[in-house]
């Protein structure tokens, strides 16, 4: 255990340089705004006068390197600035609120993609090279081809608009959870079902299955005991890896079901040039994933104990 | 894999190298085949409803949007800006990213450490296309910046593929031997290393086309990349839902031109590893 509490610390202090970075650039994202940002936040009409006040109010009349400093010590204090569009609203208040949402939301689509994949990818690597394993792998790059803005709103069209079976837009209860999620997961739950299979068929040859073969154990027992406990390890890393996707992904699902997360609030600020609320959204989104990573990096750990030790 | 498998790959094969080859076609031929001006529009009698003007006709066999333009003609030009659109955030990020894959792989180094160890995690500590939505958001939405931003999340795929290619041929007997015979550096990548590397960089490429037809689609759904009235298929696909419940047609053809040009890039990128594979 303390091996791989001092593997964590080391992942850890591993992620520094690259938080440093991802925070430098998404600091440096409202000064590649062509033009002036706080004038295209306030419009043709607004006069000088606004324009150097609200300057003033959000350091951004500040030398670049302060301006720098300041944005490292909000970060660190968990203050990310103010709206450029309400200056009452404080950006970390406003992405908190919205949060869960979205963690909700990418969390349904992974356990969609997971609750597919599985069952699939075992089917298909089981079956290899039969007609059911062919359909599948046909239907998995169908699911990685189909981007979720033609899968959404179509869902939408048939479970919605013509069986009137659920939802089309909002967040008010679980129901409404559900097109979102499986539009979110359908791209993942194809590039899982793949990786299941293929780690289905290399477990299927390995030795330890032969000898479990030869003490007559049932082939489900050695599928589901033996093959697909080895054979889901590679499956979690990449699932820490996808969850960014998801997260990303997420996005466009919240604007096809209104779904008032992360993904509607980042879109709405970009429409409203509402630039320090853009950069709090995607440094959230971004810092998720890294630590995403570095949770399934533990994951992995615990999961294979050649690894641990 | 191979074996029983290699019949149907061949098979998925063709099939994406043809519906590409047609999609080329017609971006190529894109005023010689369009029935309609694709942002002509036509206005319908006054005694149609909304609903009745959406739906496909004889002249239009698969409908107009709300403004009385030819959805048939516009996803025809819709595949022009796919294809240029794809093609040069390959072309881009492909050069980019196999000359600094190239520099940390062969140097290695410091110069790797750097590239490798820091800027290459960087890049992909960003889910790749909220990156692109970044850079769109601030620099404005356009053609351009789409492909700047596209190019950016794009390079690093080309870059730890050429940095591994690079590794694995540098100790190689013939290189070894170019160098004996007092090739530079340049030469040595170029001539001899890159020849190497090509089969798993047109496998990139490929699925490169198809990540980037998708990321255009997807933020100009979002409107964040090409404009209306330029018809991209993400800005019909965008302009298609107000009507979703009265004319799902507008949306079901310009979605099904994207998914066949992904799914035809998918195909061949697959296709191609499994050849090289064997």
């Amino acid at each position: 255990m303390s091996s791989l509490l001092l593997h964590f610390c080391k992942r850890l202090l591993l992620a520094v340089p690259v938080v440093w970075a991802v925070v430098t650039l998404v600091f440096l994202l409202i000064h590649i705004v062509p033009g002036d940002p706080v004038r295209n936040a306030l419009g043709e009409n607004a006069t000088e006068a606004q324009v150097i006040e609200l300057k003033r109010k959000l350091g951004l009349d500040l030398p670049l390197s302060r301006q720098y400093l300041e944005y490292w010590g909000g970060v660190v204090r968990g203050d990310l600035g103010a709206s450029l569009v309400n200056p009452a609203d404080r950006v970390l208040e406003k992405v908190l609120a919205r949060y869960p949402a979205t963690l909700e939301l990418a969390l349904a689509g992974l356990m969609v993609a997971i609750l597919i994949s599985i069952p699939l990818g075992v089917l298909a690597g089981r079956r290899r090279g039969s007609w059911i394993d062919n359909t599948i792998s046909v239907v998995a790059l169908l699911g990685i081809s189909t981007p979720g803005f033609v899968l959404g709103p179509l869902a939408i069209y048939l479970f919605s608009i013509k069986l009137d079976l659920l939802p089309v837009s909002g967040r008010y209860g679980p129901e409404y959870l559900v097109l979102p999620a499986v539009t979110l997961g359908a791209a993942l739950a194809a590039i899982l079902t793949r990786m299941v299979r293929s780690s289905v068929i290399e477990e299927l040859g390995a030795d330890y299955v032969r000898t479990a073969r030869a003490k007559g154990l049932s082939e489900s027992r050695i599928v589901f005991r033996h093959a697909l406990r080895n054979g889901l390890i590679p499956v979690v890393t990449i699932i820490g890896l996808q969850f960014g996707v998801l997260l990303a992904g997420a996005i466009i699902t919240e604007t096809i079901f209104s779904w008032p997360g992360l993904g509607r609030l980042t879109i709405d600020a970009i429409n409203s040039r509402d630039y320090p609320m853009v950069q709090g959204c995607i440094l959230t989104i971004a810092l998720t994933y890294i630590l995403a990573n570095l949770l399934t990096d533990l994951a992995y750990r615990l999961l294979d104990p050649r690894i641990r030790s | 894999m191979g074996g029983s498998n290699g019949k149907a790959m061949n098979r998925v094969g063709i099939f994406g190298l043809t519906v590409i080859t047609i999609f080329f076609v017609v971006a190529l031929l894109a005023p010689v085949i369009a029935p309609w001006d694709p942002a002509e529009q036509h206005q319908a009698g006054p005694e149609l409803t909304i609903t009745e003007r959406l739906q496909p006709t004889s002249e239009h066999p698969l409908g107009r949007d709300d403004l009385g333009r030819d959805l048939l003609s516009r996803i025809i030009y819709g595949a022009r800006i796919s294809m240029e659109v794809g093609i040069l955030v390959v072309l881009i990020s492909a050069l980019i990213g196999t000359l600094i894959g190239a520099i940390s792989g062969y140097y290695g180094g410091w110069a790797d450490q750097l590239l490798s160890g820091f800027l290459f995690n960087v890049f992909l500590s960003f889910p790749s296309i909220l990156l692109a939505i970044a850079m769109v958001a601030f620099l404005g939405p356009s053609i351009r910046n789409l492909i700047l931003a596209l190019s950016a999340i794009g390079w690093v795929g080309y870059a730890r593929l050429m940095r591994a290619q690079v590794l694995k041929v540098r100790e190689y007997d013939f290189v070894t031997a170019a160098r004996a015979l007092g090739a530079g550096d340049s030469r040595i990548i170029l001539r001899h290393i890159l020849p190497n590397a090509i089969q798993p960089l047109i496998v990139q490429a490929s699925l490169g086309m198809a990540g980037a037809v998708l990321s255009e689609a997807s933020l100009s759904f979002l409107g964040l990349g090409v404009q209306p009235p330029t018809p991209s298929w993400g800005v019909l696909l965008n302009d298609a839902r107000p009507y979703l419940r009265t004319a799902p047609h507008l949306l079901l053809f310009p979605g099904l031109a994207v998914m066949l040009t992904v799914l035809a890039f998918n195909f061949i990128g697959d296709w191609l590893r499994e050849r090289g594979g064997d």
